[in-house]
C-alpha cells in the first residue's frame, strides 16, 4: 500500500465523518514530500550519524598510539588509556591535518570550522558553508520528528558547531529536563503504545501553518538574494514543524529498543567539570533513548566548548583556571614534557567519550546494539592546544553504521587533509559525493581502511 | 494619501534640519526580533501577566552588535520549534476561560460554533498589533478560516481563535521586522521606508518594543510621513518613561551584557560571587546609565567619570561600602578621591572582562578598545606561548604587570599587547571580580599607564582619559546608528554621520538629543539604491490605507 493511500485512510479515520473543509494548500503540504513511512514494518533498522566534540585537543605524545592498523595499544598512551574497554568498538584517526590555505589561524575557531565544513575560513564570521552534520541530516533526517538534535553538556545553547552558514548556528539544548520535555512530552508518540489515537487538533495546527506559509511568495518577491536565502531557511524550519505534525498522524512502527525513562530533575548547568561530566551522562542517556525511539537520526553532542571553559575548584591558583587557560599558562613540566594539569582535562574528556559510546552500546536493538546501527564521529578543534596546532587534529569514530564500517583500527593520515574523514562519513551515510572540501582541503579519497 | 497630506508633504519637502548633509541612506533590512524585543512585544500586545516560559533561540552578535546580527541571522529548525511552543502557550493564556471575553472585542453568535465575523474583528485588531501593520485581506481570511476549522473539531469558538492566534505568532512578519520601501514623494527618484517600517524603527529604537496603537495610527493615516507628525510622535516617545527600556536595551547590547548569562567565577578564589551579584552588577550599570543620561540629561562622556551610582546590599559587600537598605536599590556616590569612578570601575566591567580566577589587563584593554572606542584588536597569533612568562610562581615576576611586560618583550606579541595592556593595567587594582586590592603577591600594584598618549595614574585617571577621547564619542554615535538601523554605515552615509557627531557635541553629548536627531532625520528612513527588500516591486505600492482590510503586503 502506498504511503499516500495510508495517509488518506488515516485522515479519513481521524476526521471521523465530520465535515471539515480542508484548504487545498493544506492537503498539498500534508501529502507532499514525506514519501517514506516511519520505520515501516520489515524495513531495516535505521543508521544514525552523530558527532561528539571536545575542546582543546590532546597531548600528541600521550594520545597517538604507536602502531597503526589492528595491533595498536592504548594502555601505554595515558590520555587514551581509558578507551581500552571500547577499543574494539572505535577507530582512532591521527595524522589528518586542517590546511590553512593562507588563512589566519584564529585559535579554536579556524581549525574546527575547517574540519566541520571542509574549507578553511578566511573570515570565520562570514564563512557561509554548511557543516558536515547538516549535509548528512538533510539527506537522512527528513523523515524523523527531529532532523537533528544538538546537545551541549555545558548547558550553553551557543556551544554548537552545527551550522547552516555564517550566522545560522543550530542552538544546543543543555538542560536534560528541557530536552526530555521536547523529546518525550505531550507530542511524543510512543511506538510501543497499545492503541494509537491521532489528535484531531494536529490537523488544525497543520492548517494554521499552511496559512503561515501563504505569505511566502509575497514576501520572497520583495527580497534580495541574501534575505531570500534567510527567509528560505525560516520557511524550511516551518516545513519541519509540519513534518513533525504529520508524523503524529501516523501510527509509528513498534520499536522494542524504545523504553522511555523517567523525566530527569531540573539541574544547574555550567562549566564546572564534574557538573559537565554528570550533565553529559544524563544527556547521553536521553539521546540514546531518542535514537532508539527513532525521534532523530542525526545528533551533535558537545562535551566541552572549543575554547574549553571547563574548570574545577581547588584552592590552588592554577587549578581554578579554565582548561583552556591552563593549556597556555601552565608550564610544560621539564621532566615529564607535558602540561600536567591541562592533561588532566584531556583524560576527563576521553572518559566522557567512553561513557558516551558505552551508553549507545548498552541499548539492545535488533541483533546488535544501538551503536551497531550508528556512526559517531568524534573530534576536537586542535591537536596540541598550547600552540593551537592543526597538525593531526584528533578524531575517532565509533559504531559500525549497520555493518558498513570496520572498528578496532588506528589509521594515520600521514598529513592528509581532515576532509578525507568528512568525505568518508558522508559516503558511509549514503550521500552521493565523490569529493569534499576546497583548495588543498579538497579530498576525493575516503579512508578506505575503515570501510567494509 | 489625500491631497491635504500631500500638500503638507510638499511644504515640508526640503526643509531638512539645518546643515544636514545628503545621505545615500542604507539598506532596508529584515531583522529577527531579539529575545528582548520578542518579550517586550508579547507583553505589550497581550499584557504583562502573560508568561513566556522557555528559552528563545540565542541572538547572534555581528560586528559587535546583536542588532546587526539580527539583520544577518534566520530561524533554525530548533528555533522554529521553540517559537511554536511559545506561541501556543501565549495564545492559550490569552484566550483561557477567565480571559477570553476580555481578550476578544466581540461575543460570538454561539460559543460552540464558528463566527467568522467576530473572528475577523479579533484578528484584524490583534493582527495589526502583532504584524505591526494591518493584515491584508487574504491573510486575515486564511486565519479566520483556520480558526473555523478548529472550532468545528473542538466545538469551541475560542479554541479556534487560539489555534490561529498561535499561527500568527510564528508569522515571518512577526518574528522578523521586515522593512518595506516606497518611492519618496518629496525626493522624486529616491526611496524611503514606508510609514509602518518607520514606526517599527522608532519604536524598537526608542522603546525596545513593538509600535503602540497611536504610532501605528500615525503610520496608517500618513501623518508619520509629515515632518510635523513625525516630530509629534518622536517627542511623545522621548518624553515617555518607556524611553528607559530603549536606552537600557541599547547599552545592554553595546556593552555585551548578554555575556552575563554565562559568567562564571571560581568559587574558591571569589567566594562572594553569585548569580545575584552578576544580576545586580548588570542592573547597577544600567541604572547608572539611565539615571545619568535620561533623568539628569547628562553628558555621555561623564559616564566614565561619574561617582554616582546605585547599590544593593549584596553589591555593597563586594565594593566594601555600607548599604542601609536590606532590600532593593539605593542611590550611592563614591566620595571624591575614591579609587572608583565611572563605568570602568564597576563590577559589570571588571568582572565581565576577566578570567574566572584572575583579572586580565589584556581582556580589559581589549574591551575598552573594541567596545568603547570601536577599534579592532587583531587576534593573537595561533602559535603563541604564554607559559614561560605567565607563571605566577616565578619569583622574578610577582605582579601581572611584570609578567605581561616580560610577555611583551616577545616582538610577535608586542604589537597587539601594547595597545591593550597599558590601558587594562589601569584597572589592575580590581581583581577578577572587581574587589579592590592594593597588592598582588606582596608587591604593590602600579596602575599607571597611558591611553593613546594621555598618561594616567589609576582607574579614575583612565576614566578621565576615556572621557576626553574623541574616539569614544564617535564610537557611541556609530553604535547608536548601527543599532537603530541594523547595518554598518555605507560610505554614502558617512557625511551625515559626521553631522550627527557634530550635533551630538553641540547638544552637550545628550543621548536623548542624539536619538531625536536621528529619529527626525529623513536620512534615517532613506533607502539606498538597489538595496534591500522592495527594490523592484515596491515602486508602485499602495499608499497607506486607513481601512484595515486593504493594506497590500507586496
Amino acid at each position: 500500500m502506498s504511503t499516500e493511500l495510508r495517509r488518506r485512510t488515516v485522515l479519513r479515520g481521524m476526521l471521523n465523518g465530520s465535515a471539515i473543509a480542508v484548504a487545498l494548500p493544506f492537503l498539498d503540504c500534508f501529502l507532499n514530500d514525506n514519501g517514506t513511512a516511519l520505520a515501516a514494518s520489515g524495513a531495516p533498522l535505521p543508521v544514525r550519524f552523530g558527532t561528539w566534540f571536545w575542546g582543546c585537543g590532546m597531548t600528541p605524545q600521550r594520545w597517538i598510539p604507536k602502531a597503526t592498523g589492528r595491533d595498536f595499544t592504548v594502555t601505554d598512551m595515558p590520555e587514551l588509556a581509558c578507551v581500552e574497554p571500547i577499543r574494539g568498538r572505535i577507530n582512532i584517526l591521527s595524522g589528518f591535518d586542517v590546511k590553512l590555505d593562507g588563512a589566519t589561524n584564529r585559535p579554536h575557531v579556524t581549525g574546527n570550522m575547517g574540519l566541520v565544513t571542509g574549507s578553511t575560513p578566511l573570515d570565520p564570521d562570514k564563512h557561509d558553508v554548511h557543516s558536515l552534520d547538516v549535509l548528512i541530516a538533510d539527506a537522512i533526517g527528513t523523515n524523523t520528528r527531529f532532523r537533528s538534535l544538538e546537545l551541549a553538556a555545558t548547558g550553553n545553547p551557543k556551544d554548537s558547531y552545527s551550522r547552516r552558514g555564517a550566522n545560522n548556528i543550530n542552538p544546543a539544548e543543555g538542560s536534560p529536563a528541557a530536552l526530555y520535555t521536547r523529546l518525550f512530552g505531550a507530542e511524543f508518540q510512543n511506538p510501543n503504545a497499545a492503541d494509537f489515537k491521532p489528535d484531531p487538533l494536529v490537523m488544525s495546527r497543520l492548517s494554521v501553518l499552511s496559512a503561515v506559509k501563504e505569505s511566502r511568495q509575497g514576501l520572497m518577491n520583495r527580497l534580495g538574494a541574501r534575505d531570500r536565502a534567510r527567509m528560505d531557511e525560516y520557511f524550511s524550519s516551518i516545513r519541519q514543524l509540519e513534518q513533525q505534525l504529520q508524523l503524529q498522524l501516523e501510527k509509528p512502527a513498534p520499536l522494542e529498543a524504545c523504553v522511555v525513562q523517567q523525566k530527569p530533575a531540573e539541574r544547574e548547568t555550567g562549566y564546572e567539570v564534574f557538573q559537565v561530566i554528570e550533565n553529559h551522562k544524563i544527556l547521553a542517556q536521553l539521546l540514546a533513548t531518542a535514537l532508539a525511539c527513532n525521534q532523530t537520526r542525526v545528533f551533535n553532542m558537545v562535551f566541552s566548548d572549543a575554547l574549553s571553559n571547563l574548570h574545577h575548584g581547588g584552592r590552588e591558583y592554577q587549578q581554578a583556571e579554565t582548561h583552556h587557560n591552563m593549556t597556555h599558562l601552565e608550564i610544560v613540566d621539564p621532566k615529564l614534557g607535558y602540561q600536567v594539569r591541562a592533561a588532566w582535562y584531556f583524560e576527563r574528556s576521553m572518559e566522557a567519550w567512553v561513557t558516551f559510546v558505552e551508553t549507545l552500546d548498552a541499548i539492545r536493538e535488533g541483533d546488535g546494539t544501538l551503536l551497531d546501527h550508528s556512526l559517531v564521529f568524534a573530534h576536537s578543534d586542535s591537536s596540541l592546544a598550547r600552540t593551537h596546532s592543526l597538525i593531526g587534529v584528533p578524531m575517532m569514530t565509533a559504531g559500525t553504521a549497520g555493518g558498513r564500517v570496520r572498528n578496532g583500527l588506528h589509521v594515520s593520515g600521514g598529513g592528509d587533509p581532515v576532509t578525507r574523514v568528512g568525505l568518508t562519513m558522508q559516503q558511509v551515510m549514503g550521500l552521493p559525493v565523490d569529493r569534499w572540501g576546497t583548495k588543498s582541503m579538497e579530498a576525493s579519497k575516503p579512508v578506505g581502511e575503515i570501510l567494509v | 494619501m489625500g491631497f491635504a497630506a500631500l500638500a503638507i508633504l510638499a511644504l515640508s519637502a526640503g526643509c531638512g534640519r539645518s546643515g544636514e548633509p545628503a545621505s545615500s541612506g542604507g539598506p532596508a533590512e529584515i531583522r529577527r526580533l531579539t529575545e528582548d524585543e520578542y518579550r517586550h512585544s508579547i507583553a505589550d500586545i497581550f499584557g504583562a501577566d502573560i508568561k513566556i516560559i522557555g528559552r528563545i533561540e540565542p541572538d547572534v552578535r555581528v560586528a559587535g552588535l546583536l542588532a546587526v546580527g539580527a539583520s544577518n541571522t534566520t530561524i533554525t529548525r530548533a528555533g522554529a520549534e521553540t517559537y511554536d511552543v511559545l506561541a501556543r502557550d501565549i495564545a492559550a493564556q490569552f484566550l483561557d476561560k477567565a480571559q477570553q471575553e476580555k481578550s476578544v472585542p466581540c461575543l460570538p453568535a454561539a460559543a460552540d460554533r464558528p463566527d467568522d465575523v467576530c473572528a475577523g474583528k479579533f484578528f484584524a485588531k490583534i493582527g495589526r498589533l502583532i504584524l505591526r501593520r494591518p493584515m491584508d485581506q487574504a491573510t486575515l481570511d486564511s486565519f479566520v478560516k483556520a480558526a473555523a476549522d478548529r472550532t468545528r473539531i473542538t466545538g469551541n469558538f475560542y479554541s479556534g481563535l487560539e489555534g490561529s492566534l498561535a499561527g500568527l505568532l510564528v508569522e515571518p512578519e512577526f518574528l522578523f521586522r521586515v522593512e518595506n520601501v516606497e518611492p519618496d514623494p518629496t525626493h522624486p527618484g529616491q526611496r524611503r521606508l514606508d510609514g509602518f517600517s518607520k514606526a517599527s524603527r522608532l519604536s524598537f529604537l526608542l522603546w525596545d518594543t513593538t509600535p503602540d496603537n497611536a504610532l501605528l495610527t500615525a503610520a496608517q493615516t500618513g501623518v508619520l510621513d509629515t515632518q510635523a507628525g513625525l516630530e509629534r510622535q518622536v517627542d511623545r516617545m522621548l518624553a515617555s518613561p518607556r524611553l528607559e527600556a530603549g536606552v537600557r536595551a541599547f547599552f545592554a547590547d553595546m556593552l555585551e551584557f548578554d555575556s552575563f548569562d554565562g559568567l562564571e567565577k571560581s568559587k574558591d578564589i571569589y567566594p562572594r560571587f553569585s548569580r545575584t551579584i552578576a544580576e545586580d552588577a548588570r542592573e547597577q550599570t544600567l541604572r547608572t546609565i539611565t539615571d545619568h543620561l535620561i533623568d539628569r540629561r547628562g553628558d555621555y562622556r561623564d559616564l566614565f567619570t561619574t561617582r554616582r551610582t546605585f547599590m544593593t546590599r549584596a553589591l555593597g559587600k563586594i565594593y566594601r561600602v555600607p548599604v542601609a537598605s536590606a532590600q532593593g536599590w539605593e542611590p550611592f556616590a563614591f566620595p571624591d578621591g575614591d579609587f572608583r569612578a565611572g563605568l570602568l570601575s564597576q563590577i559589570s566591567f571588571t568582572a565581565l572582562h576577566a578570567h574566572p580566577a584572575r583579572s586580565s589587563p589584556t581582556l580589559r584593554g581589549r574591551a575598552i578598545r573594541e567596545i568603547l572606542l570601536c577599534q579592532r584588536v587583531p587576534d593573537p597569533p595561533a602559535n603563541v606561548n604564554f607559559s614561560v612568562v605567565e607563571d605566577n610562581k616565578n619569583p622574578n615576576y610577582k605582579t601581572m604587570r611584570e609578567r605581561l611586560t616580560a610577555h611583551r618583550t616577545n616582538p610577535t606579541c608586542a604589537g597587539c599587547h601594547k595597545i591593550m595592556d597599558p590601558i587594562g593595567l589601569g584597572l589592575e587594582r580590581f581583581d577578577g571580580l572587581g574587589q579592590y586590592r592594593a597588592e598582588e603577591n606582596g608587591a604593590p600594584i602600579d596602575t599607571s599607564g597611558e591611553l593613546d598618549g594621555i598618561a594616567f595614574k589609576d582607574a579614575v585617571g583612565l576614566g578621565k582619559a576615556l572621557h576626553d577621547d574623541p574616539a569614544a564619542v564617535s564610537c557611541l554615535v556609530n553604535d547608536v546608528y548601527r543599532y537603530a538601523s541594523g547595518h554598518t554605515p555605507l560610505p554614502g552615509e558617512k557625511p551625515w554621520m559626521g553631522w550627527l557627531e557634530q550635533g551630538f557635541a553641540a547638544d552637550g553629548y545628550s543621548l536623548p538629543e542624539l536619538l531625536r536627531r536621528i529619529s527626525l532625520s529623513a536620512a534615517f528612513y532613506r533607502v539606498s539604491d538597489g538595496a534591500g527588500p522592495g527594490a523592484s516591486t515596491q515602486a508602485n505600492g499602495p499608499a497607506p490605507d486607513p481601512s484595515l482590510a486593504k493594506e497590500g503586503r507586496s
